[in-house]
């Protein structure tokens, strides 16, 4: 289990509480693609992702990034307990998905990228730690039921 | 393409396989495109490149502490301290330096691959780290220019200065 301070606590509850969703998740997963394109893969019946205008435009890439960023909700509410919290969808990333696990690093150096770009000065050294042990431990417990 | 193909196996492989291995051979080089992208956004930011360079600095400090071990000889390690807003600075102009010499990085970054090498003998996967958190001071201080675009080409640009700095280490 991760132990968490009350000072890292807060700081993701806050973060979680300001978030806009729709504009960071559709930002990250874009961004995504199109800074790894390989990423693409998982994606083959999303429509047009042909070039970095096309993913940008692209409604069911929108939708799912704000969908993935929602996951992270499940982490927020239980974050004594997210190893266990993640079984579920860690099966489902392997065995029906079967996307690799390094992927979901590059999303979180991503994401990590476009909170940076979206809070400005409040994204001190200290609130990128926290967000980033944060989404490391999601990461680990993703990649956990992979056999 | 097909002289290689006979060449190779003696059998029809497929176009796109010897594509790839093509494209493998010459790695992730930068095209003409990622360079104009590069340098167009470095003559936006380096004026900021001082700052730039500390805030990255410091981030890495704060979030990896493990890098701390490199600057024992700092007395002092905290964000704003005058050790760490000198070497940001110093980091950077090394990043200039790259940027002017983004044709061949391999010769133009020979002296510094010998320095990282012999002397700093800075662990490789810290360049990662670093070029991470140059970025994400990028993004967080000129958001409406780290666009996706300049995001891909930087990421490129940058793993391929950590390369040419890890030549000279065996």
């Amino acid at each position: 289990m991760v132990a968490w301070s009350e000072q890292e606590r807060s700081i993701i509850a806050n973060l979680f509480s300001n978030l806009d969703y729709e504009d960071v998740g559709a930002k990250a997963l874009t961004r995504c693609l199109i800074v790894y394109p390989w990423t693409q893969r998982y994606f083959g019946g999303f429509g047009n992702l042909y070039n970095a205008e096309a993913i940008k435009m692209n409604p069911n890439i929108a939708a799912h990034g704000v969908k993935i960023l929602h996951g992270l909700d499940r982490a927020l509410k239980n974050m004594d307990n997210i190893k266990e919290t993640y079984a579920e969808l860690s099966v489902l990333h392997s065995e029906k998905l079967h996307v690799d696990p390094d992927n979901f690093k590059l999303l979180s150096d991503v994401l990590t990228i476009v909170i940076a770009a979206k809070l400005g000065t409040d994204f001190t050294p200290e609130v990128q730690a926290t967000f980033q042990k944060f989404l490391a431990v999601v990461v680990s417990a993703l990649g956990k039921q992979y056999q | 393409i097909e002289h290689l193909q006979y060449m190779t196996t003696g059998k029809n492989i497929s176009i796109f396989q010897i594509e790839f291995f093509v494209r493998l051979l010459n790695k992730m080089s930068l095209s003409v495109k990622n360079k104009d992208t590069v340098r167009a956004f470095w003559a936006k930011v380096s004026p900021k490149a001082a700052d730039i360079g500390a805030g990255a600095l410091c981030r890495m400090l704060v979030v990896y502490p493990q890098t701390k071990t490199y600057f024992s000889h700092w007395k002092d390690l905290n964000p704003g301290s005058a050790p760490v807003m000198m070497h940001g600075a110093v980091i950077m102009e090394g990043v200039a330096d790259a940027v002017a010499k983004i044709d061949n990085l391999t010769d133009g970054l020979d002296q510094l691959s010998q320095l990282h090498a012999f002397t700093l003998r800075v662990d490789p996967a810290n360049f990662k780290v670093l070029s991470h958190n140059l970025m994400v001071v990028m993004a967080n201080q000129f958001p409406n220019d780290f666009s996706p675009e300049v995001h891909v080409a930087m990421d490129k640009f940058l793993a391929l200065v950590a390369l040419a700095l890890s030549e000279k280490y065996r």
